[in-house]
């Protein structure tokens, strides 16, 4: 990649002050997406995925750190500046239930980013509606009708047009698949993979399921208790995990195959309360594999194969045959 | 496993009654299940999953959900073997939490708020076994123990909101063993939780459930959860069993098209690099799961069904047995084996 990065996040924190206590929800996040290419954030409850996505739109303001758009920093600028560059980067929402209003018309939902940024006739935004509607497979009549009559799937497909419409070149989609049943599921993954491929789109996507992701992403960004602790490309990081927690994860992961009984490594104990993270590596205290050593400092991320890089000072943990 | 059923359904239909129409939820499904066995309910939104179960504890909602037709048989702690369908409001709270152990998917919803976790441990066994709350204290500590809470005797005097998503769920496990019920009835109870607290707390299930010989109804929508906890499934669609067998011979040899296209269209890890590189798409069940007020002539997954004729949108598919303990609701049952 010579070419520059479109997404630059530069040493990314987020906290929070609360009675008494700073909640630790990002610290030190820093990563790249090329033009173009689909990263993967995954990570459980508390991991600070979504807190990434939305800071990276600046729809929360970070606590420090940079996020460098196309040559900008987003963090430095003003509300205007900011709002002139919106429509080329655009969020899709988890729950399509309570991310489109009740009481619009799809046809009102799909032009509203249109009119806030002045862009076309009335004419010329409906037909941009449309257009959308067509990429995401909906039937031009949606354009009357209301979010209600839509079922969870085609819900998520009006959000992903919505997205659309103002032809971003970026997109953050958070969990966008995870509240719709399976065979659903893999219709909207396929139509995602399909507009991304179409239309060049440059994607943060971000979901708890590593098996979506895998699917969808060129790399991945494993996050722990708001850090980093492994980035690779898909194919790399699912053949050849090397972070302990990236392993404990795949392994947590049941699978339907019968023929599939694997030793499950089950990690005792529960994510750290972001108030009081572990010294040194956040992971220590659930880790299988931790020395006296981890508690000491925070493990830097570390290649460990080209393009593959780890937060953990372990080099003699290998990997789970395939 | 050849010991008698503790629940015997059959047949049962559960109809919701909403401004003058009804609407079968659940239309004459069968299910057994033996001392010492899980057995899963697996399906997608709608497909009458968890209206079976709470068909089963009664606790549909009043005057709306009702049991048209049907009988739950199931044998008590006591030996005895009564109709649910048609037992009173009273006996059936003599059941509940006694005989029949419950744990559900939001165990944030399913805690009160105000009260401490041990009184809501030890308030089974106020009730039901006569215990003063010190005894319901004590066994409370015991129970904590035993579903992996450490440091039992100070969680008892914390409220729900001071335990993590994991820690709730086991604690609402105590709260439905605590009476040894013979039959747990777990509707979802690891769909809210992280993967690596759901691997802690599908292990726990599993080695309580071994304990203790308890039967196991479990109710998800995942078919790895599946795969890993139970003996045998049965899968619904649209409100019936289209697919029912032993979990291991159901997955490898699924002989129901929805089966097989669930099972396909799921995401498997380690697999996506390859079908990138072939450019294959993720095998999709096209259209969706149809409105139960609205469901199709013959065979409700008809429309949806690669495998389809005409024959099929004309009758519903009885239930075809494949083997003595395998069935299908398919009529080309025969020709579509994986």
């Amino acid at each position: 990649m010579t070419e520059a990065p479109l997404l630059s996040v530069r040493g990314l924190a987020k906290h929070y002050q609360t009675r008494g206590a700073t909640l630790k929800i990002l610290q030190d996040i820093s990563f790249d997406i090329a033009k173009g290419e689909v990263v993967g954030l995954v990570g459980e409850s508390g991991s600070g995925k979504t807190t990434i996505g939305r800071s990276v739109l600046r729809l929360i303001e970070p606590s420090a750190g940079a996020v460098v758009f196309d040559g900008d920093d987003l963090t430095t600028l003003s509300g205007g500046e900011l709002r002139r560059r919106r429509p080329r980067m655009q969020y899709i929402f988890q729950d399509p239930y309570a991310s489109l209003s009740p009481r619009m018309t799809i046809g009102e939902i799909l032009t509203e980013g249109l009119k806030i940024q002045g862009i076309g006739s009335r004419a010329e935004r409906l037909e941009r509606a449309r257009k959308a509607l067509e990429q995401v497979e909906l039937p031009p009549d949606a354009i009357n009708r209301y979010a209600h009559e839509f079922s969870g799937g085609q819900r998520q497909r009006i959000g992903i047009a919505r997205a659309l419409t103002l032809a971003p070149d970026f997109i953050v989609a958070d969990e966008p698949v995870s509240a719709l049943d399976v065979s659903i599921q893999a219709q909207v993954v396929n139509l995602m993979r399909d507009l991304q491929q179409r239309l060049g789109l440059t994607m943060l996507f971000i979901s708890h399921d590593l098996a979506v992701v895998e699917y969808i992403c060129d790399r991945v960004i494993v996050l722990y208790l708001g850090r980093i602790m492994e980035i690779a490309t898909s194919e790399d990081l699912y053949a050849r995990p090397q972070h302990p927690y990236t392993q404990a994860l795949m392994s947590a992961i049941p699978s339907p195959d019968p023929d599939l009984a694997r030793k499950r490594e089950i990690l005792k104990g529960d994510i750290p309360s972001p108030a009081n993270p572990p010294s040194g590596c956040v992971f220590r205290t659930r880790c299988p594999k931790a020395l006296d050593a981890c508690a000491a400092a925070v493990p830097q991320l570390r290649e460990v194969a080209p393009g593959h890089v780890k937060a953990c000072i372990r080099d003699d943990i290998g990997y789970p045959e395939p | 496993m050849t010991s008698e059923p503790i629940l015997e359904i059959s047949n049962l239909r559960t109809v919701f009654r909403l401004r003058g129409r009804e609407i079968a939820a659940v239309n004459g499904i069968d299910l057994a299940i033996r001392p010492g066995e899980t057995v899963a309910l697996v399906g997608e939104s709608g497909s009458g999953k968890s209206v079976t179960s709470l068909s089963v504890m009664r606790l549909l909602a009043r005057r709306i959900g009702v049991i048209d037709d049907g009988s739950i048989r199931f044998r008590g702690k006591d030996g005895r073997t009564k109709d649910l369908v048609t037992l009173g409001e009273e006996e059936m709270r003599q059941i509940r939490g006694n005989d029949i152990g419950m744990v559900f998917q939001e165990p944030m919803t399913s805690l009160n708020p105000v009260y401490t976790v041990g009184d809501q441990i030890s308030e089974s066994l106020r009730v039901h076994r006569r215990l003063g709350r010190r005894e319901g204290i004590e066994a409370a500590v015991g129970l904590l123990d035993k579903v992996g809470i450490p440091d039992a005797r100070r969680r008892l005097g914390q409220y729900p909101h001071e335990l993590s998503g994991g820690m709730r769920q086991r604690a609402t496990i105590a709260m439905a063993l605590a009476c040894d019920p013979t039959l747990l009835i777990a509707d979802e109870p690891t769909t809210a939780l992280d993967v690596t607290i759901q691997a802690q707390i599908l292990d726990l299930m599993q080695s309580l459930q071994r304990e203790r010989g308890m039967g196991m109804l479990f109710v998800t929508h995942n078919l790895g959860v599946v795969a890993e906890i139970a003996h045998r499934v049965a899968v619904m669609y649209a409100g019936r069993i289209v697919e029912t067998g032993p979990v291991s011979e159901v997955f490898r040899t699924p002989r129901h098209p929805y089966t097989m296209g669930l099972l396909k269209s799921m995401p498997r890890l380690g697999t996506a690099s390859e079908m990138k590189r072939s450019g294959a798409k993720l095998p999709a069940i096209p259209g969706m799961v149809p409105s139960l007020a609205d469901l199709p002539a013959g065979c409700a997954f008809a429309p949806r069904c690669a495998f389809a004729r005409d024959a099929c949108r004309q009758a519903m598919p009885a239930l075809s047995p494949v083997n003595d303990h395998h069935g299908s609701r398919c009529i080309r049952w025969q020709e579509i084996s994986a």
